[in-house]
């Protein structure tokens, strides 16, 4: 399949599907993140994530067309607003979503999937009547169209660039929250060890619910970030479920590091191969692979060492 | 009797012959054949609520991939009858005659090497009960010797289905595409659209439910039945007692497959046609939910719970079709916060009573099925490590 193509041709192709594996290796990232520190701590699967997701974006559309009519003067940064509302909207609904539902089955994990499998419905029935069954798009400050030509033939689109630096930048964030603070200090004594973790006087149900709605508010994040790439429908959170998961269960549950790494490696794979072979069949081949090498290494790629 | 008593109690011979009364006896006599067919359809969704109870209800282990065998066997019947339906003489305006019309459509001349040994109907029955067989073998294998299980096999499960949804879709030319095998007409010259076919298929379709009933009450009270209940609730107790507990889930798990391809295939031959929104991530998760319904205990209240959705889910879409999806998601949570039993737990809890003190005469001493509260289970079955 390289036969027909030049050597610069192929340079060319692999820089361009690369960049665009990039910008989908963000969205994963952002939605792998929030979903990594829920079943890592709690060992929840949260099936509504993906709507958590859309709920984001379904905020940002509403900001972008609040402030278009309102405040044209702001529109040139009403991003940044949105992404904070959309943060606290998906955070506040996570936090309402722990108390009435998962905390009382954190002794059943498979019931819990259902459960949010069942608010996944409600949410997504919720949205298209709503919002319609139509897909919504935001309008972009003008600032963010356009792109930068690398070569003659590489470009490199500035809201790709934007999103990267975003999704970077939550990284970051996470990072510092889950490793330099005492909420982090907390989370991650809960994850290693619940029961020492209460005897010692942190309360785990707190954390718990912090956790919950932190994630949660990541997906909104992401969400956000998401209405910058592509349009918004009420379904839409559903295809990115699936990916997400066997992103987390491949990179190692409760481990970050393997969250991005495992991101980084499908997104590529996905984008190159669909260059060469047919959109569904790169993804096929995708999962296949990683469902593959996830039944000879169950555990993930990187694994917490820890005495249970 | 004796023999029937060692694998059935009173109680569960009089479940049985109530469904069988329903669904051959009072069903077709209530309905004309356009809803008797549609609660056929029905039907041959309780193949697979019944393998999830031994599956998933007895034995633990949470398949979101059942779709996949369904699918499967329900692929497996339509190439056969779509072989059947493609004759030279039938697709002669064809530019290659002979071959299925779809794969005529996506430039295809010749039939692929995996279709032509569907030419056969005693290939095509056999393939039904052992490609998903295999296919399950295979993911059981692989996945429980490495100890596997819980939510990982669930997630994995799913995507499984995720990946055949997309495949099946991607190559139009070989599998039909989003459509699927459509316009299937006769089973060995036996025309399958005639009213009378459909009332032929539909006890067809009973006789194996009850038939798949009674398998598996013999499956759960032989030792084996009382392994799977061991496992599920003390997996590493049953490991220590010397039993090879991932053969036991291998089993199980293959043995709910078997029972969905079945069903798939029965809904090919009582539906007309097979396509992929059958095996995807949302129509298998829903399947779980019939079997929640119904009960994740009880294989007869799996029954009586598939009934029960899709009837809902019928009448609810054509009457208000956005309530329907409140409804089912509110389905989801209600059935595993407040009534993880499903039906058959309410009835256990509340009618039982009742319909003890009418039907015995003598004090119910020795019944060998206390009501399950989960907890029960493991006291009950783990002081008996070895026979």
């Amino acid at each position: 399949m390289f036969a027909d193509y030049t050597w610069t041709e192929l340079g060319s192709i692999f820089a361009m599907q690369g960049f665009a594996g990039l910008i989908l290796f963000s969205v994963f990232v952002l939605m792998a993140l929030g979903l990594a520190i829920i079943f890592g701590q709690m060992g929840v699967i949260n099936m509504a994530h993906g709507e958590f997701m859309i709920l984001g974006a379904y905020v940002t559309y509403l900001c972008s067309n609040f402030v278009e009519a309102y405040f044209p003067s702001l529109f040139g940064v009403y991003f940044f607003f949105a992404m904070a509302l959309a943060f606290v909207a998906a955070g506040s609904l996570g936090a309402l979503v722990e108390w009435s539902l998962i905390r009382h089955l954190y002794k059943r994990p498979l019931d819990t999937l259902l459960a949010t499998w069942g608010l996944s419905l409600i949410l997504q029935q919720a949205y298209r009547s709503i919002f319609g069954a139509r897909e919504v798009g935001v309008s972009l400050p003008n600032w963010l169209l356009g792109s930068v030509p690398l070569t003659d033939i590489i470009e490199i689109p500035i809201n790709g660039i934007f999103v990267m630096v975003l999704t970077f930048v939550i990284a970051i964030g996470v990072y510092f929250i889950l490793f330099r603070s005492r909420m982090g200090m907390q989370t991650r004594a809960v994850v290693q060890n619940r029961v020492m973790a209460g005897a010692v006087g942190i309360n785990t149900q707190k954390v718990d619910r912090n956790t919950f709605a932190l994630g949660c508010g990541i997906a909104g994040i992401a969400g956000s970030a998401f209405t910058m790439i592509g349009s918004t429908g009420p379904t839409a959170g559903q295809l990115y479920i699936v990916d997400t998961f066997l992103i987390v269960v491949f990179g190692g549950a409760a481990s970050l590091l393997g969250t991005i790494a495992s991101s980084f490696a499908i997104s590529q794979a996905q984008s190159t191969m669909e260059f060469f072979l047919s959109g569904s069949m790169a993804k096929v081949l995708t999962l296949l692979t990683v469902v593959g090498i996830l039944m000879i290494r169950p555990q993930g790629l990187f694994s917490l060492k820890i005495r249970r | 009797m004796t023999s029937i008593k060692s694998f059935m109690s009173r109680q569960e011979l009089i479940g049985i012959l109530v469904i069988a009364a329903l669904l051959f006896v009072v069903m077709p006599l209530a309905m004309d054949i356009f809803r008797l067919n549609l609660f056929g359809k029905y039907l041959t969704y309780a193949f697979i609520a019944v393998g999830l109870v031994l599956c998933w209800g007895k034995c633990g282990i949470l398949s979101l991939g059942q779709g996949v065998f369904f699918g499967l066997g329900g692929y497996c019947m339509a190439m056969y009858l779509k072989l059947e339906a493609s004759t030279p003489e039938a697709t002669a305006i064809q530019s290659t005659p002979g071959i299925p019309d779809f794969m005529d459509w996506n430039q295809i001349t010749a039939l692929p090497w995996f279709w032509v040994p569907f030419n056969s109907l005693t290939f095509t029955l056999a393939a039904i009960i052992i490609v998903p067989a295999i296919f399950a073998f295979i993911i059981g294998t692989a996945m429980f010797k490495r100890r596997v299980g819980g939510v990982y096999f669930a997630i994995i499960t799913q995507a499984i289905a995720a990946i055949l949804t997309i495949l099946i879709i991607g190559q139009q030319g070989y599998t039909g595409g989003v459509n699927g095998i459509t316009d299937l007409r006769t089973l060995k010259g036996w025309d399958i659209r005639t009213d009378e076919a459909k009332y032929i298929l539909y006890y067809v379709n009973g006789a194996l439910l009850i038939g798949v009933l009674l398998l598996s009450q013999i499956v759960l009270k032989s030792k084996l039945g009382r392994l799977l209940v061991a496992v599920r609730d003390q997996e590493d107790r049953v490991r220590f007692s010397g039993y090879d507990v991932s053969n036991i889930k291998i089993f199980v798990f293959c043995f709910a497959a078997v029972l969905s391809a079945i069903g798939g295939a029965m809904f090919t031959l009582q539906v007309g046609f097979m396509s992929p929104s059958f095996v995807g991530i949302v129509p298998s998760i829903e399947m779980v939910i019939f079997c929640a319904v119904g009960g994740r205990l009880s294989i007869f209240g799996a029954v009586y719970g598939t009934l029960l959705v899709n009837w809902a889910k019928t009448t609810f879409s054509e009457t208000f079709p956005e309530l329907w999806l409140f409804g089912l998601g509110a389905l989801f949570i209600a059935v595993v916060l407040i009534f993880p039993n499903g039906l058959s737990g309410l009835y256990r809890s509340y009618v039982a009573p009742l319909v003890d003190r009418i039907v015995s005469v003598r004090p119910r001493t020795g019944r060998p099925d206390a009501p399950p509260p989960a907890a029960g289970f493991g006291a009950k079955t783990t002081t008996k490590p070895a026979e």
